[in-house]
C-alpha cells in the first residue's frame, strides 16, 4: 500500500534465522490469488511455521508467542528483524505483500537477496541494511527485553537500537527515498519519461 | 565451508568503464540503458518480457485500474505453466482455483493484444524452456520475467533476470525497468569435466562454495573451457541456477553453440537476417582488458556428481561425501544449519549414499531439456525402476515431448518401468498435483530443496539426471558413476 515514510518507532519481532527463503515467507499453494489481496497474504505469512497441518498456532513460532503475537499497528511490531540473506530464492512479489499485508512496515536484516528488497520496496516497506554486529547486538537487546524499540528515521537514513543507543546509517538512494517520502512510485515515473522511451527506441 | 582460494577480488571498477575495456555484461546493459536517473536507479529498456500465470494477474490488474495499455504488446510473451496439471491437459483443469489462474492469463493475454501460448498448443511448455528453443531469447538481448529463474536466458548470451510483479507492470507499462546495474563477476571452469559429472553438478558445486547469497548483487559471466565445452541445453541448466547462489543473472558469451542451436528456430532471425545477426553477436564478448568487480576460477575436475543435504541449494556436496559436522558452521548459521537437518532427517557428518528414497522427477527448467531425457534413459537402459520409487518424468515442453517421441527415447523409458507426463513446472514446486507427500523423500533435478517446495513436508535432494537415474532404478541414493556401464 502506497504511504508516506518518515520516522517509524515500534518494537520488533525477531526472527534470528539465515536464508529465510521467499517460499517460507508465502509458500507456493497460496500464489494462486487473481488479486492483490495483502490481507490474505498477510494471514498466510510464514504459514508453515506458524500453523500446524490442523491449521492450530505452533507455540514455537515467534508470532504466536505471548510477547510477540499481538498484530502490528502503529508503535508496536511494525518492524520484523531477519537473519542474513533475507528472502532468497523465488521472486514471487506475494512475500512482499505478506510482510505488508501483516503489518510490517520495516524489515531490518544484515543482507537481502536482491528480488525480494526491490519487491518490499516497490510495496512500501522499507528494508534496512545494517551491520552484522548491529544485527546480533538487536537480537540480544530484544531477547533481553521484548519491549525494545527501534527508530527508523527515513530523512537522515539512521536506524537506533533504543535499548542500547547504537545508530547506525543506512543506504538509499535519492530516488528511492523521495518516492518512499512522498507515496510515488516506479510507474508514476516511467510513464512521465515515455517520450525519452520513445527517443531510445528511435535512435537504435 | 566456503573455500575461495582461488577468489582475486577487485576494486570496483569505474562507472561506464573509461580508460579500460568493458564486460559483456557492461555492453549490453549500457546499450538499453534510456537513462540514468540522478541519484537513482537505471531506467533499462527491455525487448523481451515473458509472462506466465503466477506472477502477471496483479500486473494486468494494475495496468487496467490505471486505465493503461501495454506500450509494446509484441514484445510481450505469455504461457501458462506453473499450475498446468501433468496429464489430460485436453481436459479441464481439476483444481478450480488453478484453472482460474490459468483462464485468467489466456482472457489478459487477449485483452491487451499478447501473444500466448495456451495449453495444448505445441508450444506450451515451461516459459524457461520455451524461450530459447522458440528462438525467441536471442544473444544481446535484455530479457525479463516475474520468475527468479529467468536467468536461464542468459545462456543464450543475454542479460536475463526475474522481477517482481510490480516490475512486471512497469515493463508492460512502459517496456523499460527501473534497476540498480549489478557489480560484474567472471566465473571460470578450467579443464575437462570428469565422466558422470554434468551441468548441475558444476552448478549445486558453485553454490555449495558460494553458498546461496555468495553472488548476490553480482550479474555472472561464465567462461573457461569447461563451460565453452557445454551443449546449449547444459549452458541453460547452468544459468537457470545462477539466482540459487544469489546473482540477478548469468550468462555466458554467444559462440558457434549457440547460433547452431539458435539457427532455424522459430523467431530466430532467418536469411540475411540471420547472417547479419550473427555478424553482430559474434562481438558480443568481453574485451581482454575487461575489468571484472570480482572474478572465480574453479577446475572442472575436483567436481563429481552432486547432492544436497539440506533445505537451500547451497546445502550441497559430492556424493561420496558427508554432511558437514556441526563443529564447521559458524555461530550465527548453527541454528538454521540445525534446523535445515531436522527438517531433513539427516544427521551432521552422515553419508547419503545408500539412504532409501521415495521419489523421483526429472523435469523443470533446470533439467528438463531433451539432453537431460537422454542422460536420464541412457543410464536406465537395462535397468527396471525400483518398486519402492514414484517416478515423475516431465518434458519441460511439447518441443521435448516431440523430440523424446522422435529419438525413441520413450521406448527405452517405457521398457524400464517409466512413463513421460506432459510439460510444465510441476513437482519442482507442486503448485499443480504433482505433491510429494509429507516425510517423504525425493530426489529431484530441480532447483530447490526449500522446505515444502515440492509439497507440504515434502524431503529433498536436489542432483543431476543422472544421480536421480541412478536412485530411480537402485530406490537409494546411489553414485550414477557405479552404474554407468552404458556410456
Amino acid at each position: 500500500m502506497k504511504q508516506k515514510f518518515d520516522i517509524i518507532q515500534s518494537t520488533c519481532i525477531p526472527l534470528p534465522l539465515e536464508n529465510v527463503d521467499t517460499d517460507q515467507i508465502i509458500p507456493a499453494r497460496f500464489l494462486k490469488a487473481t488479486t492483490r489481496d495483502e490481507r490474505f497474504f498477510g494471514d498466510n505469512l510464514f504459514r508453515d511455521w506458524r500453523y500446524d497441518k490442523q491449521g492450530e498456532p505452533k507455540q514455537d513460532f515467534v508470532f504466536n508467542q505471548p510477547d510477540f503475537c499481538e498484530a502490528p499497528h502503529k508503535g508496536i511490531h511494525e518492524i520484523l528483524v531477519a537473519g542474513k540473506n533475507f528472502g532468497s530464492g523465488s521472486s514471487r512479489e506475494h512475500a512482499a505483500w505478506a510482510i505488508a499485508g501483516y503489518g510490517f512496515r520495516v524489515v531490518i536484516s544484515s543482507f537481502f537477496a536482491d528480488i525480494h528488497k526491490n519487491n518490499e520496496l516497490n510495496n512500501f516497506v522499507l528494508p534496512v541494511v545494517v551491520s552484522e554486529d548491529f544485527l546480533a547486538e538487536l537480537f540480544a537487546s530484544i531477547k533481553a527485553d521484548p519491549q525494545t524499540e527501534v527508530r527508523v528515521d527515513v530523512p537522515n537514513q539512521t536506524v537506533t537500537n533504543l535499548a542500547t543507543g547504537r545508530t547506525e546509517q543506512f543506504d538509499i538512494n535519492g530516488y528511492k527515498k523521495y518516492c518512499l517520502m512522498n507515496a510515488l512510485d516506479d510507474i508514476d515515473f516511467l510513464l512521465e519519461n515515455q517520450d525519452k522511451i520513445e527517443a531510445y527506441e528511435s535512435a537504435r | 565451508m566456503n573455500d575461495n582460494s582461488m577468489e582475486k577480488v577487485i576494486t570496483p571498477s569505474p562507472w561506464g568503464g573509461q580508460g579500460r575495456g568493458l564486460t559483456l555484461f557492461e555492453k549490453i546493459w549500457d546499450a538499453h540503458v534510456v537513462q540514468n536517473v540522478t541519484d537513482g536507479p537505471t531506467q533499462l529498456y527491455i525487448d523481451r518480457l515473458y509472462c506466465h500465470e503466477v506472477t502477471s494477474p496483479q500486473a494486468f490488474e494494475g495496468m487496467r485500474s490505471r486505465g493503461l495499455k501495454c506500450l509494446r504488446p509484441g514484445q510481450i510473451f505469455c504461457m501458462p505453466d506453473h499450475n498446468t496439471p501433468t496429464h489430460d491437459q485436453d481436459k479441464p483443469i481439476e483444481d478450480p482455483v488453478s484453472k482460474t489462474q490459468v483462464d485468467t492469463l489466456a482472457k489478459n493475454a487477449e485483452d491487451f493484444g499478447l501473444t500466448h501460448f495456451g495449453m495444448m498448443d505445441k508450444r506450451n511448455g515451461i516459459i524457461h524452456v520455451v524461450g530459447p528453443e522458440r528462438g525467441l531469447s536471442l544473444p544481446g538481448m535484455t530479457i525479463v520475467c516475474g520468475d527468479s529463474h529467468t536467468s536461464t536466458h542468459g545462456a543464450v548470451g543475454a542479460v536475463a533476470f526475474g522481477i517482481g510483479t510490480s516490475e512486471v507492470e512497469m515493463v508492460m507499462a512502459s517496456q523499460c525497468i527501473l534497476q540498480q546495474k549489478p557489480k560484474s563477476m567472471r566465473i571460470n571452469i578450467e579443464g575437462t569435466l570428469q565422466w558422470g559429472v554434468t551441468a548441475k553438478d558444476i552448478a549445486l558445486y558453485l553454490m555449495s562454495k558460494l553458498t546461496t547469497s555468495g553472488a548476490t548483487g553480482y550479474f555472472v559471466e561464465y567462461a573457461g573451457s569447461a563451460v565453452k565445452g557445454l551443449s546449449m541445453e547444459g549452458r541453460l541448466t547452468l544459468c537457470n541456477l545462477s539466482i540459487e547462489m544469489g546473482a540477478r543473472g548469468g550468462f555466458i558469451a554467444p559462440d558457434e553453440v549457440t547460433f547452431a542451436y539458435l539457427k532455424g528456430r522459430e523467431y530466430a532471425p532467418k536469411g540475411d537476417d540471420w547472417d547479419k545477426a550473427v555478424e553482430g553477436w559474434r562481438n558480443l564478448k568481453s574485451d581482454d582488458d575487461a575489468v571484472f568487480d570480482k572474478e572465480l576460477t574453479f577446475q572442472a575436475e575436483d567436481i563429481e556428481p552432486m547432492v544436497t543435504y539440506g533445505t537451500n541449494p547451497g546445502m550441497g556436496m559430492g556424493i561420496t561425501q558427508s554432511i558437514p559436522t556441526l563443529d564447521t558452521v559458524d555461530e550465527a548459521g548453527k541454528a538454521s544449519f540445525l534446523k535445515s537437518l531436522d527438517y531433513m532427517g539427516f544427521k551432521p557428518g552422515e553419508q547419503l549414499l545408500g539412504k532409501k528414497i521415495d521419489y523421483v522427477f526429472l523435469g523443470a527448467c533446470t533439467n528438463g531439456r531433451i539432453e537431460d531425457f537422454r542422460m536420464f534413459a541412457q543410464l536406465v537402459k537395462g535397468h527396471k525402476k525400483a518398486d519402492n520409487v514414484t517416478a515423475w518424468l516431465v518434458p519441460g515442453s511439447w518441443m521435448v515431448d516431440s523430440q523424446i517421441r522422435e529419438e525413441g527415447i520413450d521406448k527405452v523409458l517405457e521398457a524400464a518401468g517409466f512413463e513421460i507426463r506432459q510439460p510444465g513446472c510441476s513437482a519442482c514446486l507442486a503448485m499443480n498435483d504433482d505433491k510429494i507427500p509429507a516425510g517423504k523423500l525425493s530426489v529431484s533435478t530441480s532447483n530447490r530443496n526449500f522446505e515444502g517446495r515440492q509439497g507440504p513436508g515434502a524431503r529433498t535432494i536436489l542432483a543431476s539426471p543422472l544421480v536421480a537415474a541412478a536412485a530411480a532404478v537402485t530406490g537409494v541414493v546411489t553414485d550414477p558413476r557405479s552404474l554407468m556401464l552404458n556410456f
